[in-house]
């Protein structure tokens, strides 16, 4: 028996699996944040927490596809809508940790940070354009749009996924291995979208001999 | 105990809440001071060493202190927060890694070098360095260029005081200081973030200006690794960034020295360094900042609030420029 069929066999057991898994990280923050966790800047490290799990998350998503045309590994498929909509979580997190928790509703002060610098810019952007997917996740918006301009609709997470990395560059001041790591996958996938390297089997796996 | 007379933009003392570690410590003259009141001769007093306002409760404090300044009260930062959320490359990015890593530090014997355009230049051991300066108490905000800050009650002693003993002569326009360099001791140099050492410099009239300061302990305790041990510059009106910590050179120069950040993003970080709301980081407002342990943004202030001390020595200096 190969991994593809336990899948396919146990998908309602691991959908709810991956989902209390997802969730985890916002178990792991509430208990930081109740037994004062959170170090002598709790504010930024909330941010930056969520922050991350969103681009995590971001590559957990894209990399399904890739598994799927790569590897063949389809049955990891049905687990793609809800991996993007983590990636909104975590960052309708970040986001409404920036406005709350450390602007604290200063609407002045937010307009000139997005206005004035590209890092806030650029991450604002990945917010806003995520909108759109998040309410068009579910079935009634695929028929109503039509599978074409949904599917057209959601390129945009190539999109997001530029805005993301200018963002993670533009946030660190000096770049250490992890981010760089972050920065190295994510670009990886979003070059992985050029057509002609697409196209191009990197791994044959024996099911498509 | 040794009180300057400096002005208005120090923290006052009736601006100041101890903190309660700290405020054990002077218990002892408590009963003699909980029945003063901050007079208002001594509200231009930068605070050296004024056991009365230590000495208060915090309600005390803002009882007997009617609050004259628009700005929020200056609370001293806990001892916790000031050694254990710190920016020093040299052991780890993290902001937990120098406590982490500089347990021991430094685990070898110290010495200073001094050298360039002074009359008595030298290697001297720590205690040659520090045996004829007296120790004194300066609290100061302490303004990191990420936008976050501290206060800070410093023991130590005056630089200028120090660069006096070594006589610069008139071509030392600048003085240069070097962190140690020493990979064994200090494991974030194994990677190149940084081109190792770090390096700082001030003017010579910013060096001898009497803000500036040579730290050698905190809350009355000998400083730590992570915070710069043994001995480390701190200029409050300039971003964190300037204070240099584990001084192991300290040169006086005809020309402008190379500083670390400088080098690494000259177009982020310049010589001067000065903290001013009205230039942002080009990557980030300068407007604000965070007070550690506060909820709410303070507004950054001119010079981080030391502009009548400090103000003078850019007269004329496009602050836009020269940031």
């Amino acid at each position: 028996m190969n991994l593809n069929t336990i899948i396919e066999n146990n998908n309602s057991f691991f959908k709810p699996v991956f989902f209390i898994l997802s969730c985890f990280p916002t178990f792991y923050l509430a208990y930081l944040f109740y037994f004062d966790q959170l170090g002598s800047n709790p504010i930024e490290n909330i941010i930056r927490y969520n922050g991350l799990w969103a681009y995590r998350f971001l590559i957990l998503t894209l990399s399904i596809s890739i598994l799927r045309e790569q590897f063949n590994l389809f049955q990891f498929f049905y687990l793609r809508r809800m991996f993007g909509l983590f990636t909104f979580f975590y960052s309708f997190l970040h986001f409404t940790s920036y406005i709350v928790l450390d602007q604290y509703f200063d609407w002045q002060e937010i307009w000139l940070d997005i206005k004035d610098h590209p890092f806030i810019t650029s991450g604002f952007l990945a917010f806003l354009l995520l909108l759109p997917l998040a309410l068009t996740s579910n079935a009634r918006a695929i028929n109503h749009l039509g599978s074409l301009a949904w599917s057209r609709l959601h390129k945009l997470i190539y999109l997001i996924s530029l805005c993301s990395i200018l963002h993670y560059f533009w946030m660190a001041k000096l770049l250490d291995l992890s981010t760089f790591i972050y920065l190295f996958v994510l670009s990886i996938f979003l070059l992985y979208r050029i057509p002609f390297i697409r196209k191009f089997r990197w791994i044959r796996s024996p099911s498509n001999v | 105990m040794i009180i300057k007379t400096l002005n208005k933009s120090a923290c006052k003392e009736n601006e100041i809440t101890p903190e309660h570690v700290y405020h054990q410590r002077r218990k002892f003259i408590k009963s003699i001071a909980s029945g003063l009141a901050v007079s208002a001769a001594t509200t231009s007093i930068l605070l050296t060493g004024c056991d009365d306002a230590k000495s208060k409760s915090p309600t005390a404090t803002n009882q007997a202190s009617p609050d004259s300044s628009p700005l929020p009260k200056d609370t001293l930062t806990p001892f916790k927060d000031i050694t254990q959320y710190n920016n020093f490359y040299e052991f780890g990015l993290d902001k937990s890694d120098p406590a982490k890593h500089a347990g021991n530090f430094p685990s070898k014997p110290w010495s200073v070098t001094i050298e360039g355009e002074v009359d008595n230049p030298g290697v001297f051991t720590l205690e040659d360095i520090f045996k004829p300066h007296s120790t004194e108490e300066r609290i100061y905000r302490l303004r990191c260029v990420e936008a976050w800050s501290m206060v800070i009650p410093w023991n130590g002693f005056p630089l200028s005081d120090l660069i006096k003993r070594f006589s610069p002569n008139s071509k030392a326009k600048y003085v240069e200081f070097f962190t140690l360099y020493d990979t064994e001791q200090m494991p974030g140099q194994r990677r190149p973030h940084l081109d190792w050492p770090y390096r700082e410099a001030l003017t010579i009239a910013e060096a001898m200006n009497p803000l500036s300061f040579i730290a050698t302990g905190l809350y009355g305790k000998n400083l730590l690794g992570q915070n710069g041990a043994p001995l480390r510059l701190v200029v409050p009106w300039k971003y964190g960034f300037k204070s240099i910590k584990s001084i192991v050179k300290i040169r006086f120069t005809s020309k402008q020295p190379r500083t670390s950040w400088s080098d690494q993003a000259s177009s982020e970080y310049g010589f001067y360094a000065n903290v001013n709301p009205n230039v942002n980081h080009p990557r980030w407002s300068q407007r604000k900042e965070r007070r550690i342990g506060e909820f709410r943004k303070r507004n950054t202030l001119m010079f981080n609030g030391y502009a009548e001390e400090v103000s003078h020595l850019y007269a004329g200096l496009d602050l836009n420029k020269y940031f």
